[in-house]
């Protein structure tokens, strides 16, 4: 039997800033709350990032359990690579999404959080479809499982790239007539749109300020690292903190954090403390290695590559472009969130979005992280890429890793490839100045 | 003279190109990388200072031209000369090292019978060693370790026959004696050994220099340039692991992509198979990389594959391309997986099929995987040009110029006979610029 062993000698601690501090602290009292939830008489909720409908949870006192995000701290503290094989013992294959065989293979294994404490059961998984089919086999697989109910709440996707009236009234029809009255029944919760209101104002107020941190990338050197950092940025956001004060503080907190580093003149924070100097400015597409996150992130601080922008830290909503939740239109607000995530967006609205990103944030170029086990993300990058080339002029290059097994790891052939793209790049530049 | 050295320091060979400001390439060496690139680096290099001499002695002489009808002869007879006195030098010094070897306390009991024994075996390959180097001698391999191997074997076993003592213990001392001397690159002054060479080959040879000037008086004039090494640059597998800093480092495909643009400006497309990984290159008019793909973390179709056939089939990595090339039906097989392919393999045999048509099969397997990989970095545009160690396998170009044919159709494809040298031609053409910039 193969095992996967962690590092023998612990690498030293990373460095981190107070508002990851903070969040870590979130995210513990988070899971804290989901492993009493029972206790407490709580009811849970299982759903998915994209398209997740925290705010309407919460309006039925449930708590949110989110699959992938288990998967992505399980990856963060190598728990994953054992989960991963354990579902490959209970018959899952290869070449499945490995955020799905994290989860079957941590329940398989009695369910234990990321803090040590079982999770409870869902009494409802709330698959709110936004793009990726995997979600929908995921959660038949979870309900054979728990034997729990299922609702679906359909999202078009937006495959002429735009939203039209229809779609959103499909949508907050099947809200009224479908979503909320089978939330009620399991919850006992009669439903007050009114307290979704409120939710809603909230949710806005800390996308005001998480869209503000994000675009501070802008700034030159940038005050944050838009991939690596902003996994932490979006995880308040996209997780179970949206339509609390939690996240309204949370993301306060960053932005002032993040206005100090601008007047300093300072570039993000890294495991290894403050970034030296920018040299590189990226745009990536595609998700992150999480099981070596540390070492992927330190190949672009090591040779001063700053991440400016991400598509990565859209899956969970475009605010960027514009979309706020909005009090007034409390359940078309869901429906186009919905709509809006970046899972749900075809190709060309990908393509659009990667090149605004490099013209807006002056990025070098663009780098893919192709995921060997996400083919929702994949399948359409290499032509993604070609395009994006041709409209910007500016060099891309592309890697190819996996989310949370970190068999799919190959540091040798990732680092001789971001090596050569920022060759790529400085030759580039050296090109266009004439001294070839 | 500034020169401007590249080094590729690939997983099994090492190379190394020296270059003048002309950007004319005046020496190159290489080396089998062992485990220990920095030794493999310092001999490559120290391989490619003393091909350049030669090419300042051919510069000199104006061989090929008028006038000095039998300078070739003279320059091949001076290399034999040269390369004789460097191999007795290394000889001695491995003589030296295995009598070190016999201070050990395992040696203690027999050290006086090994000690007169060992005398005994160099003593015949010093005898034996111009033999090696006369005109028209074939060695199988340039490298030290591998003519010094093979004839130390031989002596050993006569002596230890004739002597009576235990064979072993003589081939312990040798085997712990080599790595050393081999991972010590040969020391003394390069311009010493050269007068040395000429006086051995003016003693020996002199009939090679009948009625042709004072060729003694030219070489010495050329030994009198100074080789300055102005800059370096590493690139390939091992660069990392050198003491180098990071502006004498480049990535490999931007040096094959540079490299291969040197041989043929024409070049837009390259392919790099190495032991390691294989790439598919885009380069514009300047040799600037625009796009590549690589292998991802299975390296199945890379030469290492090929090197896995031959252990499966018994054979030499070298013999793979000529059996192959006797075939005239390849056997379709599908797998690009090392492991797969070997299982076909033995399946294959077992049925009885043909060993040629099998072996073809195998290369069109490593080149389809090569051409999907090309394909993902941008296709082939002409020119095309294939560089990497298996650019030297006809069965493998055999394939790669009907696949390009079947899905590009006409385009120029270009191998270099240097083709091993593109990645370190690469790299001193960086260094070159480091300094002209
Ligand atoms: S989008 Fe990719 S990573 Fe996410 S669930 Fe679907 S297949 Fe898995």
């Amino acid at each position: 039997m193969t095992v996967i062993v962690g590092p023998k000698t612990k690498p030293p601690e990373a460095i981190k800033d107070a508002s990851m501090a903070r969040q870590k602290q979130m995210v513990n009292a988070h899971y804290d709350r989901l492993a009493s939830a029972k206790e407490r008489g709580e009811k849970v909720a299982a759903t998915f990032v994209p398209g997740n409908l925290n705010e309407l949870l919460m309006c039925f006192d449930m708590v949110n359990n989110l699959p992938e995000v288990n998967a992505i701290q399980n990856g963060l503290r190598r728990q994953s690579g054992g989960y991963v094989m354990e579902a490959e013992k209970l018959g899952h294959s290869e070449d499945v999404c490995t955020y799905v065989k994290s989860d079957i293979g941590m329940m398989a294994k009695g369910n234990i959080g990321p803090n040590g404490k079982p999770l409870p059961d869902p009494d409802v998984l709330l698959l709110s479809y936004t793009g990726c089919f995997t979600f929908m086999k995921w959660f038949e697989l979870l309900r054979r499982q728990y034997k729990c109910e299922t609702i679906m709440f359909q999202t078009p996707y937006l495959a002429d790239g735009r939203i039209t009236k229809d779609m959103i009234s499909y949508m907050v029809k099947q809200l009224r007539q479908d979503v909320i009255p089978k939330l009620e029944r399991i919850s006992g919760v009669k439903f007050d749109i009114d307290r979704l209101r409120e939710y809603l104002r909230k949710s806005a107020k800390a996308e005001d300020d998480h869209v503000w941190v994000l675009q501070s990338a802008k700034h030159k050197p940038s005050p944050i690292d838009a991939y690596f950092g902003g996994i932490y940025y979006i995880g308040p956001i996209f997780g179970a903190f949206r339509g609390t004060d939690d996240a309204i503080e949370y993301y306060k907190f960053l932005r002032s954090e993040v206005e100090q580093r601008i007047a300093q003149g300072k570039g993000p924070v890294t495991p290894d403390g403050d970034m030296g100097q920018e040299r590189y400015r990226l745009v990536v597409e595609g998700p992150p290695n999480y099981t070596n996150f540390r070492q992927f992130w330190k190949m672009f601080y090591d040779e001063g590559a700053v991440v400016v922008a991400s598509s990565y830290t859209k899956v969970g909503g475009t605010y960027d472009y514009g979309f706020r939740h909005d009090p007034d239109r409390p359940l078309e607000s869901l429906a186009e969130y919905c709509l809006n995530v970046y899972t749900n967006r075809n190709l060309p609205m990908r393509v659009d979005m990667l090149e605004n990103y490099i013209n807006e944030y002056e990025a070098d170029g663009l780098l893919i992280n192709s995921i060997k086990s996400c083919n929702s993300f994949s399948a359409g990058q290499l032509l993604m890429m070609r395009e994006v080339e041709k409209r910007t002029g500016k060099p891309a290059a592309f890697i190819e890793t996996d989310l949370v097994d970190p068999r799919y790891f190959s540091a040798a052939n990732v680092k001789n490839r971001l090596e050569s793209y920022f060759q790529m790049i400085e030759q580039k530049r050296a090109g266009f100045r004439g001294a070839a | 003279m500034r020169t401007f050295v590249g080094i590729d320091l690939g997983s099994t060979t090492t190379k190394a190109v020296l270059m003048d400001e002309n950007k004319e390439v005046i020496g190159r060496g290489i080396t089998n990388s062992r485990s220990n690139y920095a030794t493999a680096a310092r001999v490559a290099s120290e391989e490619a200072r003393i091909d350049a001499r030669f090419t300042l002695f051919r510069r000199a002489l104006h061989v090929g031209e008028a006038g000095h009808e039998h300078s070739a002869e003279f320059l091949a007879a001076l290399e034999r000369n040269f390369r004789l006195i460097q191999f007795l030098e290394q000889l001695d010094d491995l003589e030296e090292t295995c009598h070190r070897q016999l201070e050990a306390e395992r040696f203690k009991a027999v050290a006086g019978p090994l000690q007169e024994a060992l005398h005994v075996i160099f003593a015949r390959l010093r005898e034996e060693a111009a033999s090696l180097y006369a005109p028209g001698a074939k060695r199988k391999s340039d490298f030290f370790r591998d003519i010094a191997g093979s004839r130390f074997h031989v002596h050993a076993e006569a002596v230890a026959r004739e002597m009576g003592i235990a064979l072993e213990m003589v081939l312990n001392a040798y085997d712990k004696s080599i790595i050393e001397v081999e991972n010590r690159p040969p020391g003394g002054e390069l311009s010493e050994k050269f007068r040395r060479a000429v006086a051995r080959m003016l003693a020996v040879d002199s009939h090679a220099a009948d009625g042709e000037g004072d060729f003694a008086a030219m070489i010495e004039s050329a030994l009198g340039i100074e080789l300055e090494e102005t800059y370096l640059v590493g690139t390939g597998y091992g660069r990392v692991t050198l003491p180098f800093s990071k502006e004498h480092i480049r990535s490999e495909i931007l040096c094959h992509g540079l490299g291969a643009h040197m041989m043929y400006p024409g070049t837009r497309t390259v392919l790099d198979i190495g032991g390691q990984d294989t790439k598919g290159i885009q380069i514009d008019g300047h040799g600037i990389v625009e796009n590549f793909q690589m292998n991802d973390r299975c390296a199945a179709g890379c030469g290492r594959y090929l090197g896995y056939i031959a252990d499966e089939m018994n054979m030499g990595l070298h013999e793979l391309g000529p059996l192959a090339m006797q075939s005239n039906r390849p056997a379709r097989i599908n797998s690009t997986c090392t492991v797969f392919a070997g299982a076909e393999l033995r399946d294959r045999l077992s049925l009885g099929e043909k060993r040629e048509d099998i072996l073809a099969g195998l290369h069109r397997a490593i080149i389809l995987r090569a051409i999907s990989i090309i394909s993902r970095s941008g296709g082939v545009t002409d020119q095309f040009t294939f560089t990497g160690g298996v650019a030297k396998n006809e069965a493998a170009v055999r394939e790669l110029r009907k696949l390009i044919q079947e899905n590009y159709g006409e385009v120029t494809i270009n191998i270099n006979p240097d083709s091993i040298y593109t990645g370190a031609l690469g790299a001193s053409e960086f260094a070159r610029r480091a300094v002209a910039a």
